[in-house]
């Protein structure tokens, strides 16, 4: 298995052994380009997950049973576009957290990562709960997408990068609750419950173009007691310090599958991903050489439908990652052109400026109300398929389109990172094209 | 209660009959009354009931010709008759704009009796075919700048109106004409009133019946008002010139229609996407949600990216409407709908046409005359360019005067 990383190590070392003595370098100028391949083939290489500490104790004697499980709620009858009083709260509290704490940050963090203290808070909300039963030591009794997009959608509102980092263990958690058995629960969705949350995130990209989701490249190869995985999966956050991934790969001879890995486990490695954008989730990629996992590692009994569903929730938390994203566009770009002045009055009294200010916010609508009706399906055991491949569609589209916008309204000031709509922009290329990360 | 963006189920019957009469009445004479421009309908006449139906499923507020009158007193979330007329209109429109508008009783202008009419005016217009003037030569989106003027005759105690009045929509079939005019023409905006017109009354000329590129089988009139005469209990609403209330009155008709507006063209949209995939599962392709589209044939792309598009117009009018069911202010929510809706469907007719080829140019099918029907749900009820005025000075908390 060999990727851009490897070769171009092996290119730079292979490069130093046969010219780097030579005279013709220096003449084309080439030394310096050589030297930054090296530096970065050597930066960028695939190193073992030095903070993997962490171990999940397994259960001291197996329940075989099955897993705590949320109920599915029961659909009214009625539209009604009005959130319940728990919704309300939650969305308010989290609301608050992302304009005071995220968007305050939001610049810094894209050099630094999310700091420890933001972690902690984030803990406080119990982001990590929400799609885990009560019974199981988690914070609800009902599977609730819609809340799951409505916490998503304030959280981006503040900063899509933290918003990631805070999210893609609570998404860990959520398949762990959904689908995992009464043994993995134990071993593994626990840790999630505690103060101190593990690093993890759900890995299902891949660096390929023109990836399937439902196809993923990585494979499972089944063994007498297990699987072997073998396999690279892209922009993982926090992907240097994570200690547990799931991860989607194909089982060799049948279809597609969950995995819970352990970083610490031999062939696991990673290295640096840094992307466009959503860069305050400090992604990495993760390589899988030969990863040798006990059969208690599948999750969801390698159900297609399970993978399937897993690719569509995580989808949906997308789009409503765009719902917020947008959302915040709307509203920069709202004071913004009042507030410039150009030809002797703010820019807003022109209609070429007040038009692009109206298509954000009707695109934003559309965008928001398609993603919450996808949940209320979900939520109320419909087929929702259909709904999110329109609402990405949307997201891919119109939260581009809106994130172009924002720059633009902006002129100059736009392109530069004194405002943050170079950073939606950056950010919103992700919506609609990335898999996993996050999960409703 | 919980957030739940699906039909509501007490309009479930209602829809269905609807989806029938579309089905079996509007769809097999959309095209002969395409090509028999000016020639009425007269297989609607018995389907004035159904529109009625439609009201009344909904409960008691609304937009409906029958709405507005009961005073609802029940708590909580409602899904009433705006939603239900929008649906409705949504399930007609799938097979033909033009049909609807040409539904007996269902005019614009018995929308604005609905909502201000008193008792007694009421009582002597509800039952009947209302049809809308405002538009004027010279005045089209600028509705202010409306020219055709009311005097009132002390010794008669009528109005007398005098002007010129084009794109009245059933303008010829419709029992009265809710007229705009001015009884003022230098005060503006606060001395514009609506008047209910006789369509019987001699001073109410028809000019003519304009020829269009769409909605063929509804007829738009263009009207001569000479020395029109009309009882003053005939003006709707308050007959004092208010500076302060000004124009809102008249236009807050808008937010309960602009939704049913933007429901045509949801509807239309949703007929379009319904042929367009039965031409591309017909070619032997497969509409995949789980396959991204970057993977998919460049026909089913375009179709899933269409249908995106028509998802975000249908739930913004959805949202307008449940707002106007719920009594909260919807004014910048029914401009969104009409502003998506009607740039969707026309972008979606006509890339349906694209779609299919030298087949859907042809009057064989219908994508051509959809393509051309999908154009005016762009342009009345405010256009398109209104419709982002009126979004953008409520984001921006600019007047009228700062962004024109």
């Amino acid at each position: 298995m060999t990727n851009v990383a490897d070769r171009s190590m092996s290119l730079a070392l292979r490069g130093i052994t046969r010219i780097s003595g030579s005279d013709t370098l220096d003449k084309i100028k080439g030394r310096k380009p050589m030297e930054l391949l090296l530096y970065r083939g050597t930066r960028d290489g695939f190193k073992a997950i030095s903070a993997a500490g962490r171990t999940f104790s397994p259960p001291k004697k197996s329940s075989g049973k099955d897993g705590a499980r949320l109920k599915t709620g029961t659909p009214s009858g009625q539209f009604d576009l009005t959130p319940d009083d728990e919704q309300q709260f939650l969305v308010e509290a989290v609301s608050d957290f992302a304009a005071n704490r995220l968007r305050a940050i939001a610049h810094e963090s894209e050099k630094g990562g999310i700091p420890q203290d933001l972690l902690d808070e984030a803990a406080e909300l119990g982001l990590t709960m929400l799609g885990v039963p009560e019974s199981a030591g988690g914070a609800v009794t009902e599977r609730s997408a819609v809340t799951g997009v409505l916490v998503a959608e304030a959280l981006a509102y503040g900063d899509a990068g933290l918003a990631v980092a805070l999210l893609a263990p609570a998404a860990v958690a959520t398949a762990l609750a959904s689908w995992g058995d009464a043994d993995q629960q134990e071993q593994y969705l626990t840790p999630f419950l505690s103060e101190d949350i593990p690093v993890a995130a759900l890995a299902l990209a891949e660096p390929q173009a023109l990836a399937d989701p439902l196809k993923p490249q990585t494979t499972a190869k089944p063994i007498a007691d297990g699987y072997v995985l073998n396999g690279v999966k892209a922009l993982v956050p926090r992907g240097a310090d994570c200690d547990l991934l799931i991860v989607g790969a194909t089982i060799e001879g049948g279809g597609p599958a969950l995995f819970i890995v352990e970083t610490s486990r031999d062939g696991v490695t990673v290295a640096e991903d840094p992307a466009m954008g959503l860069k305050a989730a400090k992604l990495g990629r993760i390589k899988l050489d030969n990863v040798t996992l006990p059969a208690s590692a599948l999750l969801g009994k390698a159900d297609a439908a399970i993978y399937s569903e897993c690719v569509s929730r995580s989808q949906l938390a997308w789009a409503a990652i765009g719902s917020g994203l947008t959302k915040a566009v709307r509203d920069f770009v709202v004071g913004y052109v009042n507030e410039r002045i150009a030809f002797g009055e703010p820019i807003s009294h022109r209609q070429a400026v007040a038009f692009m200010v109206s298509d954000i916010a009707i695109e934003h609508e559309g965008l928001r109300l398609t993603t919450l009706r996808a949940a209320a399906r979900a939520d109320a055991g419909s087929d929702y398929r259909r709904e999110v491949t329109l609402a990405r569609t949307l997201a891919r589209k119109h939260g581009m389109t809106i994130g172009s916008q924002g720059v633009q309204l902006l002129g100059g000031h736009g392109f530069i990172d004194e405002y943050p709509v170079e950073r939606w922009y950056r950010d919103l290329r992700a919506v609609g094209v990335l898999d996993g990360i996050v999960l409703v | 209660m919980s957030i739940n963006l699906e039909v509501p189920k007490k309009f479930v019957p209602l829809l269905t009959m609807a989806h029938t009469v579309a089905d079996e009445v509007f769809l097999p004479i959309s095209r002969k009354y395409d090509r028999e421009e000016h020639t009425r309908p007269k297989e609607l006449d018995a389907l004035a009931a159904l529109m009625a139906g439609m009201d009344e499923a909904g409960g008691t507020e609304g937009a409906g010709a029958a709405a507005g009158r009961v005073k609802d007193t029940t708590q909580g979330n409602k899904n009433g008759s705006n939603m239900s007329t929008a649906l409705g209109i949504v399930e007609l429109c799938r097979a033909d704009v033009g049909l609807l508008l040409s539904m007996p009783g269902q005019g614009l202008g018995n929308s604005a009796i609905a909502a201000v009419a008193n008792d007694e005016q009421l009582a002597r217009f509800g039952g009947k075919w209302a049809a809308m003037a405002i538009t004027e030569p010279e005045a089209g989106s600028d509705s202010a700048a409306i020219r055709t003027t009311a005097i009132l005759d002390e010794a008669t105690g009528e109005y007398v109106l005098n002007g010129e009045k084009i794109y009245v929509t059933s303008g010829e079939r419709a029992d009265v004409v809710v007229v705009w005019a001015t009884l003022d023409p230098k005060i503006g905006r606060p001395a514009i009133k609506s008047f209910i017109v006789e369509r019987s009354n001699p001073g109410m000329v028809l000019e003519r019946l304009e020829h269009k590129l769409g909605i063929r089988a509804s007829d738009t009139a263009a009207f001569r008002l000479v020395d029109c005469r009309v009882p003053k209990e005939n003006l709707l609403g308050d007959p004092e010139i208010n500076v302060e209330k000004g124009f809102a009155g008249v236009m807050q008709t808008f937010d309960n229609t602009r939704p049913l507006v933007a429901a045509m063209a949801v509807g239309l949209t949703r007929g379009c996407l319904e042929d367009c995939k039965a031409i591309i599962e017909q070619a032997g392709l497969e509409i995949d949600y789980d396959k991204p589209a970057a993977l998919q044939p460049a026909a089913v792309a375009e179709y899933l990216e269409m249908e995106a598009d028509y998802e975000a117009a249908y739930l913004l009018m959805m949202q307008a409407t449940w707002m106007a069911d719920n009594k909260l202010p919807n004014s910048l929510n029914a401009s969104m709908a009409k502003a998506k809706a009607g740039r969707t469907c026309t972008d979606v007719a006509l890339r349906c046409v694209a779609i299919a080829g030298a087949l859907g140019y042809s009057e064989e099918s219908l994508a051509e005359k959809r393509a051309r029907d999908a154009k005016i749900l762009d342009i009345f009820e405010g256009t398109q360019q209104i419709q982002l005025l009126i979004i953008a000075r409520q984001l921006l908390k600019l007047t009228s005067a700062q962004l024109r």
